[in-house]
């Protein structure tokens, strides 16, 4: 099947313009008779919530956590992009989405992106608005930062605290509608199954995490905001309880999952350092701003940094990379790192780590300046690794942080199954096969402040959804199954822990399908990643019962959507034979060990639709087609 | 590093809780306090008995979902803190630690050391937002903030909602948290229009909720992990006054300022 996109016709600029006249409105007395599930409460769930709820639908929120403020957008920190040109240095609508599509490496669809460019100078407007403290000049006016992969100063900031800033500004707008009751907040409740009935997506079943109930929720539509895969590789900078299922759930309820294998190695994460290591702690990539990245030339050189002189550092990114030097893009510092690493000039305990020096920041701006930049993080590099950044390097490694593939959805954010959206890192759409820094929080609030209410009404007034009980016989089926494979979790009584089995897929994932892949090490992968699935059905220890709150149960669900997700990436990633954005196929590079792209076999999206457990998912194509930029070769240099 | 650990264990709110106690070896200094207690769960797991249920999501400070009272001190002995950036190099091999849920009646025992914070929420409910309906924003630049303003309500904004301040406080009062969205929203322009109401409101729900008062102990301030000052209680409590002397509704009609 080739999927159509539906992007509007018409010059780029024009197309968001165009579906807005051409969309059908639902009027204010029938949107309150419209119920509609948003599942996830963070930059993009929590906008969409509160907008959806301040139209005048009824909304239901999902959270698993306590409180829709923990979402993982919340650990956000350097900053969010918009094409504001407050710094007049040349900056606009145009180029920022010129560097976000060439960031992407050319693997997004251009209408969606120009898109988000375009909005994006609205949501720092409705952020103010909301009470965001963005950082400011004296003369009270915002002030910018420059972040990976551009050229200009358009990322504005809260001090480290960007993601939390700004969800919580989203956060207050859903508590407001919270409490008008226009949204009913669920927390501690989490989306197990998706129900289709008619073809079209017309619910959830859900299990309340605190006492273990089933419930059935009906609704006009469902929207889907759960975040990234991350976490396949267990070890990454996201929050422990990020996971895969609502999407994985709506996949093999038919939606198509696009691109899995375009994950996000961030560059800048605290090196690992031990085996019970739950987490990976992200050092903002503004740090580059100031930084500079270097390694030994001498391999194996185990002086104190501090001892090594200037002429026996590689500085290599700006050695590589003249013109974007410590400021080039995520993909490409971070594979720059491991080359390093791999040459045996990695340094730290584990050979695993690559400085990042403020000595020469702090020379020329002093210390209370870069204090006043950086301090928190800082302070954090210090809780975390007990060494003074100030004094010391800092070091840093490459970790999973993003992932820019997901279900895959048309121009509105609605999957293939009428009646899903999919909102902000759930979906594929707007980074390509590499998402730049400062972008991740523009797309999530970009998606639910200003994109879904619009296509979510057309939706509606088009389609004009009848009503759906709960009593339908889709319901009892889901139910059904959503009950029995919690009670196969409880049977098996073996005797690991959910969380090893987690371990156990993550270095695989890590080793076969991380920074750099090959056709064989995916093979492997491939091989391995069904035995450790039956090894987890047949030994994997749940303790207690379903009707109570039960951390074992949580977390072993997960797992298991990540022991058959994780076959699905690992296809993905076997079947695109070239090398773009994060993913970095080894058997595709050139003479200089750059990435090389095959626009004439894979400028497509590639979208899978579930066959079954353990079976080979079907490929569709979504052509990409560029008519305002010229495919070139992404150069840094 | 060996370690024996005094943890409190309740089934479900209405059960009778209490503190049980482990051993622990082969802790290493670089873990995390969270990742200490996965490694005691580890061996429970292969022990057969039940994990230790406690809250946490991003293990990197910002989320606000860890908690615990460690030793007494909710999110353990290290200032500016949260549990899950503690890291076992502040605790000496041979160590007894005790371990608790937050405590407060406002905060009830959910499982072992999870509590029910949504307490918190429903006072941002009350009031902690400023009324600005999406699409109906003016340009970012057009209202300017002082630099100074804008850094205070950044200061008090930082909060990241644990709920430690009502753990550390005898009275188990959440007038640091409540001060905290009042102080951020008040030291902007754009939080003016809704000021007095909104301090009233969420004063109002704060007391609704059943935490106590502040008589000035400080010891929220000194368990924050953001380090929210004590100051904009101060504030808070000028606001309240103010707003209470000049509101026509104050003492009538309470719930008018939804």
């Amino acid at each position: 099947m080739i999927l159509d996109g539906k992007v509007p016709p018409g010059p780029l600029e024009d197309k968001w313009t165009e579906y807005r006249r051409n969309m059908k409105l639902v009027s204010p007395a029938n949107k309150r008779k419209y119920r509609i599930i948003v599942v996830g409460s963070g930059l993009a769930g929590a906008s969409a919530a509160a907008t959806l709820g301040q139209l005048g639908y009824n909304v239901d929120c999902f959270c698993f956590q306590d409180s829709p403020r923990r979402a993982h957008s919340i650990a956000a920190q350097g900053g969010i992009n918009a094409a504001k040109n407050y710094q007049n240095d040349g900056d606009s609508v145009y180029r920022l989405f010129y560097d976000t599509i060439k960031g992407g490496d050319f693997r997004a669809r251009e209408a969606n992106v120009y898109r988000l460019a375009e909005i994006s100078t609205a949501i720092i407007d409705q952020c103010v608005a909301l009470g965001v403290p963005f950082a400011r000049e004296y003369g009270g006016l915002l002030a910018n930062r420059s972040f990976g992969g551009a050229q200009v100063s358009r990322t504005f900031y809260a001090r480290g605290q960007t993601g939390q800033q700004l969800l919580l500004g989203a956060y207050s707008a859903l508590q407001r509608q919270i409490a008008a009751g226009q949204v009913k907040m669920h927390t501690r409740t989490e989306m197990l199954d998706l129900v289709v009935v008619n073809g079209q997506a017309r619910g959830i079943i859900t299990r309340n995490l605190v006492t273990g109930e089933i419930k059935r929720h009906a609704a006009a539509a469902v929207i889907l905001a759960t975040g990234g895969y991350g976490t396949v590789f267990y070890l990454s900078t996201n929050a422990a309880g990020c996971n895969v299922t609502a999407a994985y759930r709506a996949y093999k309820r038919g939606a198509l999952f696009a691109n899995p294998c375009f994950t996000q190695i961030h560059p800048t994460c605290i090196p690992v350092h031990g085996e019970h290591q739950s987490k990976l702690t992200l050092m903002s990539e503004s740090l580059r701003n100031d930084g500079r990245v270097w390694v030994p030339k001498k391999p194996g050189d185990t002086r104190h940094p501090n001892d090594i002189p200037e002429d026996e550092r590689d500085y290599y990114l700006e050695r590589k990379y003249p013109s974007y030097g410590n400021l080039s893009p995520r993909d490409i510092a971070s594979r720059a790192a491991k080359e390093v690493c791999d040459e045996g000039r990695g340094v730290g305990q584990l050979g695993r780590g690559v400085y990042l020096d403020f000595r020469d920041a702090i020379k020329r701006l002093g210390r209370e300046t870069i204090a006043a930049r950086y301090g928190n993080l800082f302070e954090m590099y210090n809780r975390i690794t007990d060494e003074d950044p100030y004094e010391v390097p800092m070091r840093i490694y490459p970790a999973s942080h993003y992932t820019m593939g997901g279900l895959w959805v048309d121009y509105s954010l609605m999957s293939n199954v009428p009646g899903l959206f999919v909102l902000g890192e759930a979906n594929f759409s707007d980074h390509g096969a590499n998402r730049l820094g400062a972008s991740a929080l523009m797309q999530g609030l970009a998606d639910g402040f200003f994109i879904i209410s619009d296509t979510l009404g057309n939706y509606l007034a088009t389609t004009k959804p009848d009503p759906v009980g709960t009593d339908h016989a889709a319901f009892d089926e889901a139910e059904t199954e959503v009950r029995d494979r919690l009670q196969k979790l409880l049977n098996v009584r073996g005797k690991r822990s959910p969380d090893s089995f987690h371990r156990a897929l993550g270095s695989i994932m890590w080793e076969y399908c991380g920074m750099a892949r090959n056709a064989q090490g995916l093979k492997k992968a491939l091989s391995e990643i069904p035995a450790i699935r039956e090894e987890f059905w047949r030994d994997v220890r749940v303790p207690g019962t379903g009707e109570e709150f039960n951390i074992a149960l949580e977390k072993a669900g997960r797992v298991a959507d990540y022991l058959e997700f994780a076959e699905l990436l690992c296809h993905d990633a076997l079947t695109r034979e070239e090398s773009c954005g994060g993913h970095f196929r080894e058997e595709y590079q050139d003479e200089e060990g750059e990435a090389l792209r095959d626009d004439e076999n894979f400028a497509h999206v590639a979208a899978w639709e579930y066959q079954g457990v353990g079976k080979t998912p079907v490929l569709h194509k979504e052509p990409l087609v560029f008519e305002n930029v010229e495919l070139t070769k992404r150069s840094y240099k | 590093m060996n370690l024996t650990l005094y943890i409190w264990r309740q089934r479900d709110r209405n059960a009778r809780g209490q503190m049980v106690k482990y051993h622990l070896s082969d802790v290493s200094p670089d873990m995390s306090f969270l990742e200490m207690l996965d490694l005691l769960n580890q061996k429970l797991y292969e022990s057969g008995e039940e994990p230790i249920a406690f809250d946490h999501d991003c293990r990197e400070g910002i989320c606000g979902m860890c908690s615990l009272v460690i030793n007494g001190q909710p999110h353990g002995p290290q200032a500016a803190t949260t549990t899950c950036q503690l890291h076992m190099r502040k605790f000496k091999d041979g160590d007894t630690i005790y371990i608790e849920p937050f405590r407060a009646r406002a905060f009830p025992v959910i499982r072992d050391l999870v509590v029910d914070r949504s307490a918190l929420d429903r006072i941002i409910q009350a009031g902690g937002f400023i009324s600005a309906p999406t699409g109906s924003a003016v340009d970012a630049n057009s209202i300017p903030v002082p630099r100074d303003e804008a850094e205070t309500a950044m200061d008090a904004a930082e909060c990241i909602g644990c709920g430690a301040c009502v753990a550390a406080c005898k009275n188990a009062s959440a007038m640091l948290f409540t001060a905290a969205k009042i102080g951020h929203l008040k030291h902007l322009p754009q939080g003016q229009p809704e000021r007095r109401r909104r301090v009233l409101s969420m004063v109002e729900q704060m007391d609704a909720e059943g935490f106590g008062n502040c008589t000035n102990y400080y010891e929220c301030e000194a368990a924050c992990p953001k380090e929210i000052s004590v100051k904009f209680i101060a504030e808070m409590n000028r606001d309240y006054l103010k707003a209470a002397l000049t509101d026509p509704n104050y003492g009538e009609k309470k719930s008018s300022s939804k």
